[in-house]
């Protein structure tokens, strides 16, 4: 008995203990978001491209989605939690116009999303979230999270598929960081705008989850207006 | 009703020294304060048609239906009280696709007839629970024969060529017996159940009421289905004019 | 979700069940606990489906074989259906788990049908709610191993989208799944930045196309195949089995 067991550890395939096999319940579907906030505006981008391996699902998906007129959520990750995830959200949003009269602060907003996420800690959604927004002064202001809801209040972020790649260049064209010479000056919409188009250029390069074209949201006290931008496609 | 204050009329699970469950009685009763509901069965499909009475003009003519689909293929009319019609309703759609999804296809009325009996005999046994007040036909037309049943509160139910249930099921019953049954088409047999709600309405107790016609026979291909509006046109002009006629005929007589 | 073994609830709490045996408090016994199987790989199994809209429509193509492994087991599997006259939907993927998923859709749309409110289930609809589903079976680490494709007219405008086991769905233009999203979508999509708005003669040449060059490679395919297409005019139609013209020519090098 005692042989056999020692036997069946170097050779597996004669094992008669049961085998355990899982499917595995997520799919990296790639996507980045960037979002960058200012004194009066936010503007956040994600790709539209919405890939697993190296077949492209569709060069056209949206994964901004708007919370309330002031709110809107990035996600990349995985594309069908992100689905269950802004449906289940999209609905709390309506539950808490139709409790208290008024839409929900994207503070609020912010603390409800990482109560969702931490809500399923054992079986989270897969998903790099970026929830952007005007607070009540009419400031932008960003929130990071990680899958299982820890979050982080941030000026600007990059996240998805190719955030590790734009967060560096980022803290140096936004956070002035590691410059001998940092501008005082305020953050310009249009300079946001810019490095936001730049820095997609960049991870287009570079990320093959990241491509086709960008769709940028701009939130200012006047609305939200929608832009997009080409990207490469191949 | 001679027992009524006796004790015995508490409970359904609790039988009267004569042998009634007086429960299920009074539950018929509740079925005769009810438009008339009528099947005829003819050589080719099944009719089945109510009286649905109107209690306010305010309401919208097309609510609260007495006529129900069961499955494609089955039809189902009640008259009694409509919240426990709708439940009745509900579990015989639920038996018709639970059979379905067993065998992949369609229940034969026979069974459906059956587990809806049963089940409305399931609420004529405890005190916990009251029967329910309204009775049901179901008609089907499967494998080139239709078939229709009629279920009383009691849970008892039979097979009819033609039955009627309701506020005026006796005189509707005495019209329904002079129609050659075993001869006429469903086409002709819609006029007359036109005519036998028309004839059996009545217009002092109740004023205003709305004539629902289904049919599930050839012609609808097998499927239960509201006539078409041409038919119901035809149908009801045809009730209209046979009771003018029948007015007519009657003062003729004066 | 729908449970289509329930059949009556209890007629009270805890109480006895219509048409069930009754057993008296406490005297059930728990039946041992097995461990829960889950599918983890799928058995019988079909190939690619390609879908493309086209101005006035959509066209869904599946070929006919479900094969055991390598082996093309059986060769006459229809697996591009009609869901109601405003959708179509293909299906790869596991044969039983889409036969399984087939019925219970047509028990939603008979469900639909007995309401007799005269609305039909529109494609974002089923789209919709079968993504909820294959997600809530994937989260149950029990999924059903398909790729469903979903084409169909939103008040007169095509619709195309798609759902893996995951519970992964998005829409596009063209949609192809397995081997056909690395062979038949390339074609497919120059096509379609070549000439924007294609015909439905424009669309069933590239299916054509796409079919006989998946057949030349796809070693899990068939020559037999259906073309399921919903046009705005001429309404539902599943064509086939279709056959693909295959040319072994250049095998004989003469």
């Amino acid at each position: 008995m005692m042989m056999q067991t020692e036997m069946n550890a170097y050779y597996p395939d004669y094992s008669t203990a049961p085998i355990q096999r899982q499917i595995n319940p997520y799919a990296d579907n790639g996507g980045s978001v960037v979002a960058i906030a200012g004194n009066d505006f936010v503007v956040v981008g994600a790709d539209t491209r919405l890939s697993s391996g190296f077949s492209i699902y569709t060069r056209n998906q949206n994964k901004l989605f708007p919370m309330s007129d002031t709110t809107v959520l990035g996600c990349a990750g995985c594309w069908c939690d992100t689905l269950t995830l802004t449906r289940i959200l999209k609905s709390r949003m309506q539950m808490y116009q139709q409790e208290h009269n008024k839409q929900m602060s994207t503070t609020a907003c912010a603390q409800m999303l990482s109560t969702m996420l931490y809500y399923k800690r054992f079986f989270p959604y897969y998903i790099s979230n970026i929830l952007v927004g005007l607070d009540n002064e009419g400031k932008g202001c960003v929130y990071s999270y990680d899958p299982i809801g820890h979050c982080e209040k941030a000026t600007y972020r990059a996240g998805g598929s190719a955030g590790a790649l734009l967060q560096p260049l980022l803290d140096n064209q936004i956070g002035q960081k590691n410059l001998v010479k940092p501008s005082s000056e305020d953050l310009s919409q249009e300079k946001a705008l810019a490095i936001l188009k730049d820095v997609f250029i960049a991870a287009a390069e570079r990320d093959i989850y990241t491509g086709d074209s960008v769709l940028i949201n701009i939130i200012t006290k006047d609305g939200t207006k929608v832009e997009t931008f080409e990207l490469r496609k191949d | 009703m001679s027992s009524i204050g006796t004790g015995y009329d508490l409970s359904a699970s609790q039988f009267s020294p004569d042998g009634r469950v007086f429960q299920v009685e009074y539950a018929m009763k509740a079925v005769e304060n009810s438009g008339t509901v009528i099947g005829l069965r003819g050589t080719d499909g099944i009719i089945l048609a109510a009286e649905k009475l109107i209690m306010s003009k305010l309401h919208e003519n097309t609510t609260n239906k007495r006529i129900f689909n069961i499955d494609r293929h089955i039809g189902m009319a009640f008259s009694g009280l409509i919240a426990d019609a709708r439940q009745i309703v509900e579990i015989a759609r639920k038996e018709a696709s639970n059979y379905r999804n067993q065998y992949g296809s369609s229940i034969p009325l026979k069974y459906l007839n059956d587990r809806v009996s049963m089940y409305m005999h399931a609420y004529t046994l405890y005190s916990a629970v009251r029967p329910f007040g309204c009775s049901v036909i179901l008609a089907s037309y499967q494998d080139d024969e239709p078939n229709m049943f009629l279920i009383d509160p009691s849970g008892v139910s039979y097979g009819y060529f033609g039955c009627a249930t309701g506020k005026a099921k006796q005189s509707a019953k005495t019209e329904i017996e002079k129609l050659k049954l075993g001869q006429l088409s469903c086409k002709e047999l819609v006029k007359e159940a036109a005519k036998i709600v028309y004839l059996v309405h009545d217009e002092l107790k109740d004023k205003n009421f709305e004539l629902e016609l289904s049919w599930i026979c050839k012609d609808s291909g097998g499927l239960h289905v509201k006539v078409p509006e041409s038919v119901y046109a035809d149908a009801e002009k045809a009730a209209k004019q046979a009771m003018e006629a029948d007015s007519e005929s009657d003062t003729e007589d004066m | 979700m729908f449970n289509p073994l329930e059949s009556a609830p209890p007629l009270w709490h805890n109480g006895p069940v219509p048409g069930a045996f009754y057993n008296f408090p406490g005297t059930q016994r728990i039946p041992a606990a097995n461990p829960i199987t889950h599918t983890q790989s799928p058995v019988t199994t079909s190939t690619s489906i390609i879908a493309i809209t086209y101005d006035k429509g959509v066209l869904i193509a599946g070929d006919l074989v479900a094969s055991y492994g390598s082996l093309a087991r059986y060769r006459n599997c229809p697996r591009v259906i009609e869901v109601n006259p405003n959708i179509i939907l293909g299906a790869g993927g596991d044969y039983a788990d889409f036969q399984y998923v087939k019925s219970f859709i047509e028990q939603k749309i008979i469900d639909e049908d007995c309401l007799d409110d005269g609305l039909k289930m529109k494609p974002k609809s089923l789209y919709c709610w079968l993504t909820r589903i294959m997600y809530q079976r994937r989260s149950k680490l029990d999924p059903f191993w398909n790729n469903l494709v979903v084409g169909g007219l939103q008040d007169g405008v095509p619709f195309l989208g798609t759902i893996d086991k995951l519970g992964t769905a998005y829409t596009d233009k063209v949609i192809c799944t397995g081997y056909g999203a690395h062979i038949a979508l390339p074609i497919l999509r120059d096509a379609l930045d070549k000439k924007t708005n294609l015909n439905l003669n424009d669309a069933k040449a590239l299916i054509k196309r796409c079919m006989e060059v998946l057949f030349y490679r796809d070693a899990r395919s068939f020559p037999k195949y259906q073309l399921g297409i919903i046009d705005k005019d001429d309404g539902v139609k599943i064509e086939g089995p279709l056959t693909v013209e295959e040319n072994w020519n250049i095998a004989y090098m003469t």
